[in-house]
């Protein structure tokens, strides 16, 4: 079996900086590892098919010998669905995982019938809500200021230390 | 007869659909769940009779393509056997979680989405059970793992989700492990299909098929929490919903250990797995256990239990005769009903103690005498305690060891005395603490028994999960847990046949050509 020397060495690529990305603590670039290290494991299917050669369709004309093998392109198909119901999946977690880290379980409440409990949740939710334009913002000026934004936005950590510090308690 | 094989995949499939479409009648969504699982355990039933009966695994190429081009799906003594018990768990787990839902009433969960999850990780368990090709067992093990994803972090709170993000990347790394050492025998072999691996497979250099079963064999152990890569399980199971704990810990491991079955029977004989396996099945045992003694909260001990006992598993396989594997059959049905059971009556405890750290229990023998018995009945039986199903299991697996001996076999047994005894120890203290200690003992006790104790993260940060405030139990949910105690009676009163049954499924294991044969009656091309 003979196999592109780019393609193994792409593969081989992908896996180290995505081994390397996993290992961060921040979700985010967990989930950017996975991404790479699937890619890389879809790779080593596909170049586990040889050489390249004609598309397998069999139509009377085509010889066999010529055509590649199917089968790891089927393979390959098959775990990019699954890659990709997976990443969904995290991507949820780690919106959630924000989500508590930033609001906690009274994020959820919008009305329990008791008016203390609505007025200090609205009260809450308003800072979010104002917290949140200020993200906005914040971004907004980064973007324009042409810096690199990409510090601010990965694994959901808010401007604010504070909010990075519970964010690791979530995960941890 | 073979038109039962595809149901048991389809039936929980179909059901998953519906459901989800109905997810606003929750007692429509319970008939069709129960409906679906009851029929499937019927077929599942029926096809372990006629299998058992013809000693032929029933096979059926999906779709009516020839293997190896086609998928196919075979179902032999040990995957009728395994889908059998996974079924009998699946409904009981489910009665269990219905009785919940109405003692709750329905407010805190979001049932809408619990039961199309549930049967979807019925399905895929089944999948992987009757895959005839690694393949389409990696689509079943995804399938498990996706809704076992969802329902381990059903609800969300923030507990779950922190045990969640653990459980979903280990998982991911076990399974892109999994579908590496896949494309790698693809490579070297030409196939997927199990059958015609397990005859191409012997063709390789040893050092090749050594490193391929490593491949294999390391995916797998991550998922059946073999040591040194259990240590996700106990951090990751015991925040879950008390049923979902209970599914998970009686059968998620075992389909790991299923596959380490597969693999080192059908596809990697040749491949000298003793010694290694029997050091990682010692320390699973006894490291397993040594952490369970540390734990105060109940879910958290049995979980670690949970982990040691795969260690039994892992001896059985490593011994590998004809006789270990019959009793490390036996031993895994016995496994999945009583760690299913005993998770559920921690569920009970849960709620009519209002804790699950036995630091806090106290009474609970006056409070819910019937709740003590189930648990007692459970303990001794994890413990092999004689006459239990455990007790014969373990002898089993010792006789098995004592029948092909080595230094390293009566180490071993040595290590599973000493985990046995441990399990009672640490399940007895339970009992004495929760069951048997007076509830007006429980403020300032002082014993050595509990100095050392190591209370779970959610009890220390004072933020119980969200399962714990609930209280109240229905007659369903114990009317369930004692339905699984019963089980485990069973697997005790009936052992003779079913220990025959577990011997001739050893028998089919342990000659692969037999599989070979029945996946290709004309002989390998």
């Amino acid at each position: 079996m003979s196999a592109s020397i780019t393609l193994v060495v792409l593969m081989a690529v992908l896996y180290g900086t995505g081994v390397y990305v996993m290992l961060e603590r921040s979700l985010t670039r967990i989930l950017i590892g996975f991404l790479l290290v699937g890619n890389a494991t879809n790779l080593l299917i596909f170049v586990m098919s040889g050489r390249s050669g004609d598309s397998p369709i069999i139509d009377g004309q085509t010889d066999a010998a010529s055509t590649v093998d199917p089968v790891p392109q089927v393979l390959m198909l098959t775990a990019i669905v699954i890659n990709f119901g997976v990443t969904a999946f995290i991507l949820a977690l780690i919106y959630r995982s924000w989500w508590l880290s930033n609001l906690g379980d009274e994020g959820d409440d919008v009305t329990t019938g008791e008016e203390e409990d609505d007025a200090a949740e609205a009260d809450q939710a308003q800072v979010f809500h104002r917290s949140l334009e200020g993200d906005d913002a914040a971004v907004r000026t980064v973007l324009e200021e042409g810096g690199d934004a990409e510090d601010d936005i990965d694994g959901g950590r808010g401007p604010e230390p504070e909010a990075s510090e519970r964010d690791r308690d979530v995960m941890r | 007869m073979n038109a039962l094989v595809p149901l048991l995949v389809i039936l929980p499939l179909v059901g998953a659909a519906v459901t989800l479409i109905l997810g606003r009648y929750p007692r429509v969504q319970i008939a069709i769940s129960v409906t679906a699982l009851t029929a499937v355990t019927i077929a599942a039933a029926a096809l372990l009779a006629v299998v058992d009966r013809t000693g032929q695994p029933a096979v059926v190429k999906v779709g009516g393509w020839e293997p190896p081009f086609g998928i196919v799906l075979v179902v032999d003594r040990l995957s009728a056997i395994m889908v059998v018990v996974s079924a009998l768990m699946l409904l009981g787990v489910l009665i269990f979680a219905v009785g919940q839902g109405i003692a709750d009433r329905d407010r805190d969960t979001p049932v809408s989405i619990f039961h199309p999850t549930y049967l979807i990780l019925a399905a895929g368990l089944f999948d992987a059970f009757i895959a005839g090709d690694l393949f389409n067992m990696y689509v079943g093990f995804e399938m498990l793992l996706a809704a076992s994803y969802v329902l381990l972090t059903l609800g969300g709170t923030g507990s779950r989700i922190r045990a969640g993000v653990t459980y979903v990347v280990v998982s991911l790394v076990s399974s892109l492990l999994f579908l590496g050492a896949i494309a790698l025998i693809y490579g070297a072999t030409g196939t997927v299909t199990m059958a015609l691996l397990s005859d191409r497979i012997r063709e390789l250099p040893l050092d090749v098929q050594v490193i391929l079963c490593a491949a294999l064999l390391i995916g797998f152990a991550v998922k059946a929490a073999v040591f040194p890569l259990s240590f996700w399980l106990p951090d990751s199971y015991p925040t879950a919903p008390a049923p979902v704990t209970a599914v998970f810990a009686g059968l998620l491991t075992k389909v790991g250990v299923y596959a380490i079955i597969r693999t080192d029977k059908l596809l990697f004989f040749d491949v000298p797995l003793t010694v290694p396996l029997l050091i990682v099945g010692g320390l699973t045992m006894l490291i397993g256990i040594l952490g369970a003694l540390a734990q105060a909260d109940v879910k958290r001990l049995l979980s670690f239990t949970l982990v040691s006992h795969i260690g039994y598993m892992i001896f059985g396989v490593a011994i590998g005769t004809e006789l270990a594997t019959g009793a490390t059959i036996y031993y895994i049905v016995h496994h999945i009903t009583v760690q299913t059971a005993l998770f559920l009556v921690v569920g009970l405890v849960e709620r009519v103690g209002r804790s699950t750290s036995i630091t806090r229990l106290g009474g609970l023998l006056k409070k819910a005498p019937f709740v003590a018995i189930l648990f007692f009945i459970g303990a001794l039986n994890l413990g092999g305690i004689p006459p239990f199903s455990g007790f014969l299991g373990k002898v089993g697996l010792f006789e098995a060891g004592a029948a092909s001996p080595s230094p390293l076999v009566y180490v071993l047994i040595g290590a599973g005395a000493v985990t046995s005894l441990l399990t009672l120890y640490a399940l007895m203290r339970v009992w004495n603490m929760a069951f048997w200690r007076p509830k007006e003992d429980v403020e300032g006790y002082e014993s050595p028994l509990t100095e050392s104790l190591q209370e779970s993260p959610e009890a220390t940060n004072g933020t119980a999960t969200g399962v714990a405030t609930a209280t109240g139990t229905s007659k369903l949910m114990v009317g369930a847990t004692t339905g699984l105690i019963a089980m485990t009676i069973c697997l005790t009163v009936f052992a003779g046949p079913l220990f025959d049954l577990a011997q001739r499924a050893a028998g089919n294991v342990a000659t692969p050509e037999m599989y070979v044969d029945s996946v290709f009656p004309g002989g390998v091309r």
